[in-house]
Parts: structure tokens; sequence; C-alpha cells
């Protein structure tokens, strides 16, 4: 019994009479990385955020190393040992890492922060993890991978015995997400409980030792990684028998529908070519600042010409603006749902409508019923969980959030999809769903363009593969020549 | 830190299941201010018997108008994350250059004047929208905060208002252009009507227009109206645009009541403006909020001020009032997004 840093049983929790967790069971073992599995909504955030002393139970019990214990605040969680890496980062920008990392406790000699003894100590345990980061920069001059390393560094500088993740890995390319594992198997060496939160099952099965699952906010099962295959943890996530991951039905055709030749754009983008059929799903696969999304910035107008031809349909084209991208039939579902997918202050309807207010409107004035027509077809075609249109849009689940961007689009009936990490967030289940609307696209003559980090979902999807290295492209691969170590070998 | 429920545990549980108590709560932070509204006035018409006469109502509307009016700009820019500093002196730049296209007198007039009062209208609602446009320009074009970039316009408004008068009153306005501050239209004053008229047109922009989305996507999230292929520079300057053209109307309005355009009007006016958008729910951080709330915030202050001139009471402690009114009403909605 000693060894459990953590036991947690019969864990509960309403918010306005609505259960979110009815039964949260956890334990956590000395010296293992415990993955914690479930669908958006299952829970976890719940029972992390009562672990951690954010929110009060409504009953159950948690011990720490045996020992019942309630927090009444974050503050109390780290007293005890216990530290989180959370998922929605907070740098202060202004400040450097090092005063980013101790904030609220710095060294103070004579009444004054001790800003060497700061640094230095920053600067060892950046070092000690293998962080390639320096503790006097700003926090506002790293890049968003970097910004997460040093959020890790933080949580582990508490010395905390049990350290909590949150979709850590979410921004990290990966190479990052290397450094990061490895972080996380010293930790383990030394006798630390991790938890580890995350979508990504082969970052779990890469990491883990042991997961527990949670579904509809309760307890489903548990046990070790190395006695369950993928198929049935996805099975226990979802809570039915799932066939196939992926849906993959669309041919390719042969008429190219996009050519790029020779792209350059902003920010490191140079000579790039490529071209996507009629029917084809391809994938841009790289690391990082490997020119992914610039790419995608330079195709929608979002970011000025610097050189290069783009054809649709055989007929050169010139792409100024989203307008003009728009109209020309593409349509760009972005990286960072909430920074620039969705107008999270308005409702569903009024998102699913903002590409389209031109076609749902008679001269100056919207068309009321033309707007709840088309908010009532998407939110039936993609399967949206929502009580009403009407609703706003930051209460949804991630998966239900990326379905409405992914209907704000389809609204505009496009012919070219471009997807920046479009099941980022998302649960196993909505994931399917957004797979199965890829694929109907692409079976219907569309093309697709697919950024992603996660190299299986890459494998699974995509017809073809370019593969990017610092702007330029590396290489391309066909479905029947793909593996994992090619794509990975070729980008590194 | 103990293992024993703690009594929180129930007081959590009792919070969480909607009862009468929370349900109550709830319908007041959603009408919050149109409670306000009504218990003022029933608080107002026991209190003094002057207070529901037909003369009162109407002074009432008539004295709100102007401050209601920039309140609709304002609610405008404030919706898309920005703020216009400069209505104030807008008022007075739109007052002394409309005016002095309509006065009869050989020192302030224009040359050739006194010219059709359609046409001094035209003119001051016109300055008004040019100096929007500056504005609007180095918002939207040049990224400066509109915090800033107001402020200079304040600054410049006023001054351009002294140089081009002088410094002296533009006085002896002809009547037909006086009509629009001292006139009526079926009995009701003209300033209430151009107010009323100004207020629908607002409301069914952003209720029903396909400007009015915009307006609301730009304030919500820039990057993903940008995205969605929206021009968010011209949304931003197209605010600017309507708070300086209302503004230029709401001067007009004030130089025609007083019968003489004063080179010193307006003065913090904006202050008054901004507090009926924050009063109505509308929210700094952009992307919420409504006319309708702008309304009530409007006719709340113009109530209250009214009230407190009916009880004798004195002018500083209308201030004091408008103050405490400003921040109960933010602090309310606060308390409702919590709850959310």
């Amino acid at each position: 019994m000693s060894d459990l840093l953590l036991e947690v049983e019969g864990l509960r929790k309403s918010f306005s009479g609505v259960a979110a967790l009815r039964e949260g069971r956890f334990s956590l073992r000395a010296g293992s990385v415990h993955a914690l599995c479930g669908g958006n909504g299952a829970g976890k955030s719940t029972f992390l955020s009562i672990v951690m002393g954010i929110q009060e139970r409504d009953g159950g019990t948690i011990r720490r190393r045996g020992r019942p214990v309630i927090f009444g605040s974050p503050k109390e969680a780290l007293a005890n040992g216990i530290a989180i890496v959370e998922q929605e980062l907070s740098p202060i920008p202004a400040m450097t890492v090092a005063e980013n990392i101790y904030l609220g406790r710095e060294p103070v000699r004579w009444g004054q922060i001790n800003f060497r003894a700061m640094n230095r100590a920053a600067q060892a345990l950046l070092d000690d993890l293998g962080f390639a980061i320096r503790a006097t920069d700003l926090m506002m001059d790293l890049s968003v991978a970097k910004v997460q390393l040093v959020e890790i560094a933080k949580a582990l500088s508490y010395d905390a015995e049990v350290i909590i993740m949150d979709e850590p890995s979410s921004a990290l390319g990966e190479h990052e997400a290397d450094q990061m594992f490895d972080a996380i198997r010293t930790l383990k060496e030394k006798g630390k409980g991790i938890i580890y939160v995350s979508h990504r099952l082969s970052e779990i099965f890469d990491i883990a030792d042991s997961y527990t699952v949670f579904r509809d906010g309760a307890y489903v099962g548990s046990g070790a990684l190395a006695n369950v295959t993928r198929n049935e943890l996805i099975q226990m996530v979802v809570g039915r028998p799932l066939t196939e991951e992926f849906i993959k039905e669309n041919v390719p055709g042969d008429r190219p529908l996009l050519e790029v030749c020779g792209l350059h754009a902003e920010s490191g983008v140079f000579d790039v070519t490529f071209e996507a059929r009629h029917g084809e799903i391809i994938a841009l696969y790289g690391l990082m600042g490997s020119g992914r999304t610039e790419i995608f910035e330079r195709l929608f107008g979002l970011s000025p010409d610097r050189g290069g031809e783009i054809r649709i349909d055989g007929q050169a084209v010139r792409i100024a603006s989203p307008k003009d991208a728009k109209r020309l039939g593409l349509a760009y579902v972005t990286e960072d749902r909430k920074g620039s997918g969705l107008v999270l202050t308005g409702d569903v309807r009024s998102n699913i409508c903002l590409a389209e207010l031109g076609k749902l409107s008679r001269g100056p004035a919207m068309s009321t019923r033309a707007e709840a027509r088309a908010a009532r077809d998407m939110i039936q075609m993609f399967g949206i969980k929502a009580a009403s249109d009407r609703l706003d849009v930051s209460g949804l689940s991630g998966g239900n959030q990326q379905k409405v961007v992914l209907a704000k689009w389809f609204l505009t009936e496009p012919r070219i999809l471009l997807l920046d990490e479009p099941t980022r967030g998302v649960d196993v289940g909505a994931k399917r769903e957004i797979y199965r609307i890829i694929s109907e696209f692409a079976r219907n003559g569309g093309a697709v363009l697919l950024v992603s980090s996660e190299t299986d979902e890459v494998l699974g999807m995509a017809d073809r593969v370019v593969v990017m290295r610092g702007g330029r492209v590396a290489g391309e691969v066909t479905r029947s020549d793909m593996s994992a170590e090619t794509l990975v070998h070729m980008a590194a | 830190m103990t293992a024993t429920d703690p009594p929180r545990t129930k007081a959590a549980i009792a919070a969480g299941e909607p009862g009468y108590g929370a349900r109550a709560a709830e319908i007041g932070a959603r009408y919050g201010i149109v409670i306000a509204l009504v218990l003022l006035c029933a608080v107002l018409a026991i209190a003094s018997e002057h207070f529901l006469t037909t003369r009162n109502i109407l002074n009432v509307l008539r004295q709100s108008s102007i401050n209601g009016i920039l309140a609709i700009g304002m609610t405008f820019v404030i919706l898309t994350r920005g703020i216009d500093l400069s209505v104030g002196s807008v008022v007075a730049l739109a007052g002394v250059v409309a005016a002095s296209f309509a006065s009869t007198s050989a020192t302030a007039m224009v040359g050739g004047g006194p010219y059709p009062a359609m046409l001094a209208i035209i003119i001051g609602i016109a300055v008004g929208m040019a100096s929007g446009a500056v504005s609007g320009v180095v918002v939207a074009r040049f990224a400066v905060p509109a915090f800033v970039a107001t402020l200079g316009m304040l600054s410049i408004a006023r001054g351009l208002t002294l140089l081009y008068s002088g410094g002296r009153p533009v006085p002896a306005l002809t009547p037909e252009f006086r009509w629009i501050g001292t006139g009526d239209l079926f009995g009701i004053p003209m300033p209430i009507v151009l107010f009323g008229l100004v207020f629908v047109v607002a409301w069914w922009v952003l209720a029903f227009s396909r400007f009015g989305r915009q307006v609301y996507a730009v304030g919500g999230n820039p990057h993903a109206a940008k995205v969605s292929g929206i021009n968010v520079r011209r949304v931003r300057f197209s605010v600017y645009v309507i708070s300086g053209g209302l503004a230029g109307l709401a001067g007009m309005i004030l130089a025609a009541r007083t019968g003489s355009a004063l080179p010193q009007a307006g003065v913090a006016y904006e202050l008054d403006a901004i507090a009926a958008v924050v009063i109505g729910g509308t929210s700094l951080a952009g992307g919420v909020g409504r006319v309708t709330g702008t309304l009530i915030g409007a006719l709340l202050i113009g109530v209250m001020n009214n009230g407190l001139d009916l009880m004798g009471v004195t002018s500083y402690y209308q201030m004091v009032f408008k103050g405490i009114l400003i921040v109960a009403a933010v602090m309310l909605d606060q308390a409702r997004h919590k709850r959310e």
C-alpha cells in the first residue's frame, strides 16, 4: 500500500443538478505513468480540478499516501506535492522564462528579488530536463511549443511527487514531444507518479504504464497497458465496439484540382510544388515550423503573395484575401479553434453562418429564416450535439465545437478543404465522425489538404503525403509506401 | 483538510439545484437594469407628484436624447472592442460648423448665408463622419489602440472648434435650423423623435443586417472574422464613422436647442455615453451587447438626474450616484457571467 501516491474513490460532483462526475476512481503508483482516458465530457477535467483543489467535491474520498485529504485551493494541493501542467497555457508574456517559473515565490535577498539566483536555478532546471531554452528569454519570444515546455518545467520546479499533465503534447511537434517524453521517463525513474491525460492513443502506449478509463462521469476500467490493445482501449472510451478507427472511402481521380507551383510564403516557405487531384486527400507532414501552416495561410490569402503559381482546375488564380479564397471554393479550418475558428461570444447559429453572410442575406438585411434553416441543416448533417442553435458555442464540447467550424465551411460549398489539425482536442467518437465527413467530401470529388501532428491520422487518411522540412518539400510518399518510420525519417 | 464531510459540501449541493431563490437571482441579473429603471420610476412617482406628468416625462426623454444618440454610436464602437473618446469634442465641432451655415449673425456666418437648414444639417453630419473617419483609419489601418487614437481626436476636434469659431459662440440660428432642437412632430419634441429614429435604425442594423453580424463577429473574435472572409478593417473603420456621424447630429440638436453653438459644448459627454453603454450591459471586451440595453442605460441616467433634480438634490450628488450606478451595473453583469 505504501507506494500508492494517490487513491481516489467514489468522487462525485454535480453542476446545477447535472452530474459531471458520478464515480471517480483512480490510483497512482510511485514511479509510474498512468494514463487517464475518456472522451470529452467523460468527467476527466472535473476529476482533475477536484484533485487540484479548484472545485469542491460533493462526495467521495481522496487519499494522499494513505492519508485522506481535502484541498481548498491549488496552493494546498501544491503544498501536498501535487502539481499540474494545464492544457490552457497561461504565461505572462512580458516576463522572462525564469520569472514565469518562479512567479510568486521568487528568491529574495535583502528585500529584493535575487535575479541571479533565480536565473541560475531556472537554467539548471531547464538544462536538467534537456530543454533548449534560455532562462532569461522573454516568454513572448518563445514558440508555443517552448512555452509548453516551460509550463512543464514550472510544474516540475515545485518538486511535486504527483504531476498531472493535461494534454501536454497538444501544442508540441514530434521533436519537442520526444524531449518531453524523455523528461517524463526521468521523473518516473525518480519515483514520481504522473497522471497523463491525452487523446492521442499512440502517445499513451508510448509513455504510459497503466490506464484508467472514465466514461459519462464514471470509472469504466483500469489496468496495465501491456494487457490491452489499442482497439480494446478505444472501445472502453467510446462504449461501443468500433470497427475501424479511420474511415476512408474516397478514390482519388485523375484530374488535378489544385496545383501549387514554386510557392513562396512569408516566414520561410520556399519553392513548394505539389498537386491535389479531385477526390484526393493529401497530407502535409512535417515538424512544427516546417511551413505547413504557412502554406495554408498563403493559399487562403491571409499572408501576402511572395511568388509562385496557384492553379485551380488548370486556371491560374490570384488569392489576395480570404474573400478571394472563398470565392474560388477554398475553406480553411484553422489549427486554433478558439483563437481563429470560433466567435466564442456568439451562438451556434451565428458561427455556422459566419462565412456565408452574403448568401444568407438580401441586400443589407439578413434573412433570419435562411440562417435558421442553414443552421438546422448543418447541425443535422454533422450530428452536432446542441440543445438549440441559439446556445453559446462556448458551452459545447471540443468535438462539437470543431464540427461547428467544419459546418461553417461546408455551408460555403467548398471544393478544396484546408484542414489544420482538425481533430486536436477532440474525443475518439467525434474524431471518427470528422473522418467520415472528410472521407465523404473527398468521395464527392473535393480535394483535401490535411495537416496533422498525429502520424496515425496521416497514415489512416491520406492518399499521398507531402513531407515538409524547413519550409521546403522534402519528398512525397504514396499510400502504398507509407509508414511511420519513413515519414519521421524524411521530416527530421 | 480532514476526511469528514465538510459543511460547505451541503451548501454546494444546495446551490447546485436551482431553487426559488436562485431563479429570482437569475431574473434579477438578466433584467436587472430594466427592473432598476421601473423601480426608480415607481419610487419617483410616489416621492414627487411632478414626476409622472406628461411634461416631465417628455422633459426626461428630451434630456436623455443627446446622450442617448451618442451612446448608440458608442455601442457600435464598443461592440468591436473599441472606444470613442472624441464624441464630446465632435459634438462641439459639428455644432459650430453647422451653425455657421445657419446663422444670421453677420460676424459668425459663412459668406452668403444663412443657408437652408437642410444643407447645414448635412454639413454637420458630414463633419462628424469625417472626424470619425480619421479616427477609424488610424485605428483600423494603422492599428493604433482606439483609446489613443480617439484621445488624440478629442484634442484635435476641440482645437479645430476653437480655431473655427475663434473661441466665440455662433449665435442667432435660423428658426428652420432650430426646429430640430425646439420643434415637435405630432406633439413630440424633435430631439426625442430623432433619438427614437436613430434607435430603431441602430436596433435593426445590429439585430437584422449583415453589417450587424459582422460587427458582433469582429468584436467577438477578429481572427475568426478575418479567416471567415469578413473585411475586419472596413468594419472597424465604419463604426467610428457611425459614432462620428451621430455625434455630429447630437451636436446640432444641442446647438439648435440653445439657439447658439458654443465652442465649449459637449465637454465630458463621452463619459456619459460610455456609462450608458456599460450600464446597458455591453461588454468592453467586445462582441456582446445590445442597443436596447444602451437605450435603457441612457434612460436610467436621465431618470436618475431628473429625479434628483425634482427632489432638490444638488447636482454634485448626481455625479456620485451615477458613478455608483456604473460600477453596480458592471458588478451585476460579472456576477451573471460567473454563474453561467
